[in-house]
């Protein structure tokens, strides 16, 4: 076994989908005597300014523990949630104007095929419904609903797709619903698939072969592909570049190699630490409050819990105050590897070797 | 002797729609201070085993075959010593386990209450006891009189594993008990799992889908497919040098971050895990097999040696065509 195909990523050409500054707020709830007296619950800060760029042909992994806001992110970009600052970018342009057809080429995969599929529908139905509330009766060239719907489920993987056409969900396998649910975006030819966790519902040894469909729509389409997981294993096999999200926000970025094996933040490194391994058992891992976004702390929002702030890497370098007090954003501290850590900051410019 | 042995278990489903031959026929054994980590995918029948070693499966269901605990016959015993059993001889952590937990009794309490019914002490050493066991799991003594709903879901994972240890039984089964946690918080209870089984001396029945969980915590590795142990031997042995071809499938999907095979290249079986109720003819494993060749369809392979202290059931491990059993089965 060899590594797969390098991808062709259009770097140099402008982002088919752009965040800046994204933003998503949750108002704090009280129970319903609180809400009585007028009381108010802490605001929850799930998405605190957020930066992306997702370039033509490109498979980016979000990633991140449960609460990090990864999945409100990708809820942001569908349209579910509405941003409270910040924009959002269709080749170049603010949604605006262009919301339907963004509506047809953004299309998502959710993590539940069960969940995601109505029961009662056919498989064919259920591919076409996109198709008949976007009052698409006919193809580019000419293609009538049947071919469109063929055609998608093809690209999915399901052959021949006639066979699967007057089935009901329940009579396909786990992975064969997955296909459907892509069949169903590749049905309106998006240009984006945000696919959230995609495959952590599925058998182990089915995940493989779903996570190579999205590769092959990328090489053979140039789809480009967000993908919302906590898996840093899938972000290696398919990603070309990751993004590590904590407390509503991007704390490190760039080529998956950079990230994943050449960490700059403690926080992706700690991430890795606790990714299972053959007598992994001694590794250190996060202690502290998980994160709460309805109290975000101040100063670097990971410095509660960051082993270099504990573990006295920070005062060394003469930065604790700045951690605790001083708030940061993404600065690149390597070619297109950037992270938001003040330690990091000050040993890139030391010299690339304590990188 | 060992704590746990299993001999040619056989469960079968009785529904609606037919019988569900659900366990075809297991072999296990787990000696005192070991880990045995039992994987597979949905329907392959681990989550079954674990029902039948505790009697927890349906009236109806036909168990078959010997289950041994500490030497005595679990599928022979009357409900009373049952009762005495579960909890004491064997007890088990599962993934629901958020749920398992009674919402308006006190955390704290609902373990005296166990270890009351098993009349292993009176209300006050049981209270002690408590404090003992909140101790060894890392939960602050003032959460004993928490409801469940004031704990975090690795604080209630913790509650379970201090009743799991509550009556001290010698073997302790966890079925997926960490499937539903976030990362850090698997890894916090992993950790805390293994080193209460190493201070105890427990054996051990892990059991989950996740291959990689079970290289961290077993000794030894079991991987089921259709009902079947198919693949057993020491667990870095079976997860590195795989002698089954599904085994290697499971493995890879598990890719060691860093590891360039896998770069751009994720790798999976076509098909799905077999319907219990429609498992293939000859090898399970053939429809899916990337390596499956003429007598796959027809001949069911039997688990047999493969190199020291391992077994496979694939016709491809030397002897397996040549030797005795071929074809027999």
């Amino acid at each position: 076994m060899i590594a797969g195909p390098r991808p062709h990523v259009a770097y140099d050409e402008p982002p088919v989908l752009e965040l800046r500054d994204l933003g998503v707020m949750f108002a704090g709830r009280v129970g319903l005597i609180g809400g009585l007296m007028g009381r108010r619950g802490a605001d929850a800060r799930a998405v605190d300014g957020v930066d992306l760029r997702l370039h033509p042909g490109e498979v980016l992994a979000l990633a991140g523990e449960s609460g990090c806001g990864k999945t409100t992110v990708a809820r942001a970009i569908m349209g579910l949630v509405r941003p409270d600052r910040g924009e959002i970018l269709f080749e170049g342009e603010p949604l605006g104007r262009n919301l339907r057809a963004y509506r047809r080429r953004v299309q998502m995969v959710f993590q539940d095929p069960m969940g995601s599929l109505n029961p009662r529908q056919t498989i064919y139905e259920i591919v076409a419904e996109g198709l008949r509330i976007h009052r698409i009766h006919r193809g580019p060239n000419g293609e009538s609903e049947e071919e469109l719907v063929s055609r998608a489920l093809a690209r999915a993987g399901m052959r021949p797709p006639e066979r699967f056409f007057l089935l009901y969900p329940h009579e396909l396998s786990g992975g064969q619903r997955q296909r459907v649910v892509i069949a169903g975006a590749l049905a309106l030819e998006p240009e984006v698939i945000v696919a959230d966790e995609p495959v952590s519902n599925l058998d182990a040894s089915v995940r493989g072969e779903i996570l190579r469909l999205l590769l092959r729509l990328r090489e053979e389409l140039r789809i480009s592909i967000l993908i919302v997981t906590h898996d840093l294993g899938l972000a290696w096999t398919v990603a070309d570049r990751v993004a590590v999200m904590y407390l509503g926000r991007i704390v490190e970025l760039g080529p998956t190699e950079d990230v994943l094996l050449r960490p700059l933040h403690p926080y992706t490194r700690a991430l890795l630490d606790v990714v299972p391994e053959p007598g992994g058992l001694a590794r250190p891992v996060l202690v502290g409050e998980p994160p709460d976004p309805a109290r975000i702390p101040p100063g670097c929002r990971f410095h509660p819990r960051c082993p270099e702030v504990a573990g006295g890497g920070a005062r060394a370098a003469g930065v604790e105050e700045r951690c605790r007090a001083e708030d940061l954003g993404l600065e690149e501290l390597a070619p297109g590897h950037l992270a938001a850590c003040h330690l990091a900051a000050v040993r890139a410019r030391a010299g690339p070797s304590r990188g | 002797m060992s704590v746990l042995s299993v001999r040619d278990l056989r469960v079968t489903y009785r529904t609606q729609g037919g019988d569900v031959p659900a366990v075809r026929g297991v072999d296990l054994q787990i000696d005192r201070g070991e880990v045995l980590g039992l994987a597979g995918e949905s329907g392959c029948g681990k989550s079954t085993i674990a029902g039948a070693i505790l009697r927890l499966l349906p009236p109806r269901t036909s168990v078959e075959g010997t289950i041994l605990l500490d030497g005595e016959d679990i599928l022979g015993m009357k409900p009373g010593r049952l009762r005495a059993v579960r909890w004491a001889g064997a007890s088990i952590i599962f993934q629901g386990a958020m749920h398992a937990l009674n919402p308006v009794q006190r955390v704290g309490d609902q373990i005296v209450e166990t270890i009351l019914i098993h009349g292993q002490s009176d209300e006050r050493g049981a209270r002690a006891r408590v404090a003992e066991l909140f101790e060894q799991v890392g939960l602050p003594t003032r959460r004993i009189d928490d409801y469940p709903h004031e704990l975090s879901g690795g604080q209630k994972q913790r509650v379970m594993i201090a009743m799991a240890l509550a009556c001290s039984p010698s073997l302790i089964i966890a079925d997926e008990p960490t499937t539903a946690l976030d990362v850090m918080v698997e890894a916090q209870v992993l950790a805390l799992l293994k080193e209460l089984q190493r201070e105890f001396g427990l054996a051990m029945l892990f059991i989950t889908h996740d291959l990689s969980v079970l290289v961290e915590v077993s000794d030894r590795l079991a991987i089921m497919y259709a009902g079947r142990v198919v693949e057993d031997g020491p667990t870095e042995q079976v997860f590195f040098h795989p002698k089954h071809p599904y085994t290697t499938a499971l493995a890879a999907a598990f890719p060691d971050i860093g590891d360039e095979r896998f770069r751009h290249n994720p790798s999976g079986l076509g098909g799905d895990p077999p319907d219990p109720q429609a498992i293939p003819s000859g090898c399970p494993f053939h429809p899916r097999c990337p390596v499956a060749f003429e007598p796959c369809p027809t001949t069911d392979p039997e688990l047999r040696p493969a190199g020291e202290a391992r077994r496979a059931a694939c016709l491809l491990v030397e002897g397996a065509l040549t030797g005795p059993q071929a074809g027999s089965t």
